[in-house]
């Protein structure tokens, strides 16, 4: 069995510090499944507890001077130190905008395999095996490493952060890297914040708007029901490009890659680059007056109707509902 | 400035990929391969820091000999030399590999990408190759401003934007938006025909990663579909809420 290590990368991640960010709490909950033994690094410190109640068995904490301001190169360079002087087998990480910069620049520091994207993984033998998707989702590729070691991140979402039976007590355990300016020519000097408005990447809920909305003006309705649902407000790259919604909003092979809990498209056909960015959300649900309309063919449920006629009755039903259940 | 650009031949988005019967491998007789979309927006990002600093662009691809098609777009588009590598059973890092090479030939201050290859989606290379070259690097960049040797970008992440500062050598990943890619007019398109390309042997490395098998998902989807009745509009709320557990 491998000895697992667990990449827990809240650094940066949202001023709730302390806390672990999602995707890590996921990779915890993937690597306990096929480890022996999980241990997690952070760099500065960590919420203890947390990572007790998700089952990891030693908390490294990382830091150094130079690690105060978040520089990939100085985090993967201070990573691999640790683990070049700790056997650990495979190394795992969201797969986050941080995550996808950070595990392959650690892969090549470890001379080990680079397993991107995962959306399952599993151990044959002594070896991982991941399925990961190519071609926009059209191919699942299952993949092995060739190398001793193995980094693999993962995509958020795809595997449900679960607490442990029982709680375990980590050892904390410091490790100071030997770091100096030649580890951080790249510095994140600050971040901006979208205020106010949820992620399509963060969200568990994201309701999308296509060309059949019409115009700008009637995204009023998106967002009211994306509002009612808690969830974030997508859409097509058509609606994009036709300046209706800013380019952080698209979904798409363009945009980004969502896998939500309920993906809810209104007004959109369901093109092949469109299915790229949300084809493994949990549930897909869509709204279409074409009953033809591609969408349909990958949709759990479906309403053949005028979004103008549907979507106010909606909100009105989804209301109704929130108060009985609250 | 020395500038390399990185590019890749991919199938097209609306390509129809099977696999074959037993799984190991793909069939791609009859799909159209294109110049991978973000490698446009790298390309033009090289033109435009070429006509702010002067300098040299040169593209280059690791793929089969069909792959030179794109070289030929791009030297239409302005880039002033052209570069291949006749490979194809490279896994990525192999091709990562490569790449570092040729940067580290060329002395190259600036290597761009695109931040995904529409194959294998796998948005590794910028990284991969920095860490091979020892260099910093930035992925999925919106905006590149360089003055002197000072590098300032932007990038998305989830929620919000990260601002950044470094300097050159570095390896960057474009995004969407960061330009809008020039077409190539006619007479630069016969012009780019009968440029040279220059062809790189590969240096062979063993793989790190090996695809086991192909398949096709099949996700089982409920596919529940209703009519607008108001009726059909509870049965929808009631499924999502009951069956699926998702509101
Ligand atoms: C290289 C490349 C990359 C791309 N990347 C992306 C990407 O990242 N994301 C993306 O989304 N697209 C992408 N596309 C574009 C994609 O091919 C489609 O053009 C786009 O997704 C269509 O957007 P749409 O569904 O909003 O519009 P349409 O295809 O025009 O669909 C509108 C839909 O609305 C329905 N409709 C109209 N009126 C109503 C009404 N009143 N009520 C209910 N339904 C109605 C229609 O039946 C239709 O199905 C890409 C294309 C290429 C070539
Ligand atoms: N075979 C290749 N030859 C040259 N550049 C490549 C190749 N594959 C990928 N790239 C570059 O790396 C970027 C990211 O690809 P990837 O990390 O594979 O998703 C692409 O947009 C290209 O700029």
């Amino acid at each position: 069995m491998p000895t697992s290590l667990n990449l827990s990368g809240f650094f940066t991640k949202k001023p709730r510090l302390f806390e672990v960010e999602r995707a890590s709490l996921e990779a915890i909950t993937a690597a306990r499944g096929i480890a022996s033994r999980v241990v997690a690094l952070c760099i500065g410190s960590c919420d203890t507890r947390q990572l007790g109640m998700y089952g990891v068995d030693e908390i490294i904490t990382v830091s150094h001077p130079l690690l105060d301001a978040y520089s990939s190169q100085a985090v993967a360079e201070a990573l691999a130190q640790y683990l070049q002087t700790h056997d650990a087998n495979a190394v795992f990480f969201g797969a986050t905008a941080q995550g996808k910069e950070l595990a392959p620049r650690v892969a090549v520091l470890l001379e080990a395999a680079y397993l991107p994207d995962c959306v399952s993984i599993s151990l044959e033998g002594n070896r991982i095996e991941a399925i990961r998707p190519l071609y926009a989702g059209k191919i699942r590729a299952t993949v092995t490493p060739m190398t001793a070691r193995v980094v693999v991140s993962l995509r958020p979402n795809m595997f449900t952060a679960r607490m442990a039976d029982a709680a375990t007590e980590p050892a904390v355990t410091s490790f100071t890297p030997q770091l100096d300016e030649q580890h951080r020519k790249v510095v994140v000097t600050s971040i901006q914040r979208n205020e106010g408005k949820l992620d399509v990447l963060e969200a568990d809920i994201v309701v999308s708007g296509g060309r059949g909305m019409k115009g700008p003006e009637h995204f009023a309705l998106i967002e009211e029901l994306a509002s009612v649902l808690g969830g974030a407000v997508g859409a097509s790259r058509a609606v994009v490009d036709a300046g209706w919604r800013p380019h952080s909003e698209q979904v798409g092979q363009t945009g980004k890659t969502v896998s939500p809990n309920l993906y809810l498209a209104c007004g959109i056909s369901g093109a092949v680059q469109h299915l790229a960015g949300m084809s493994s959300s949990k549930v897909i649900a869509a709204i279409n007056k074409d009953k033809d309309a591609p969408i349909f063919k990958v949709a759990d449920y479906g309403i053949v109707g005028d979004v103008f006629d549907v979507i106010p009755k909606l909100i009105e039903q989804i209301k109704l509902l929130k108060q009985r259940m609250a | 400035m020395n500038i390399l650009v990185c590019i890749s031949y991919v199938p097209d988005t609306a390509a129809k990929i099977s696999t074959t019967p037993d799984g190991t491998a793909l069939q791609m007789q009859g799909v159209k391969f294109i110049l991978n979309p973000y490698d446009e927006f790298a390309i033009e990002e090289a033109l435009l820091q070429r006509e702010k600093h002067g300098g040299r662009v040169v593209v280059l691809t690791v793929g089969d000999s069909a792959a030179t098609e794109i070289l030929r777009t791009a030297l239409a588009m302005g880039a002033d030399a052209a570069a291949h590598v006749p490979a194809t059973s490279l896994d990525s890092y192999g091709v990562a590999v490569q790449i570092a090479d040729y940067a580290r030939a060329m002395s190259a201050d600036l290597v761009l990408l695109g931040r995904q290859s529409i194959d294998h989606d796998s948005f590794q290379m910028a990284s991969t190759v920095s860490a091979l070259l020892g260099m910093p690097s930035i992925s999925v960049v919106s905006k590149l401003d360089i003055e002197g040797n000072r590098v300032y970008a932007e990038r998305d992440i989830e929620g919000g934007k990260e601002i950044l500062n470094a300097e050159l050598p570095i390896v960057i990943s474009v995004q969407k938006g960061i330009n809008n890619p020039r077409y190539p007019k006619l007479p630069d398109i016969m012009k780019a025909k009968s440029k040279p390309i220059e062809t790189v042997q590969p240096r062979m490395v063993d793989p790190r990663s090996e695809i086991l098998r192909y398949d096709v998902p099949q996700q089982q989807r409920a596919n529940k579909i209703l009519g607008d009745s108001d009726a059909d509009i509870a049965e929808f709320v009631r499924l999502l809420h009951e069956e699926a557990k998702v509101i």
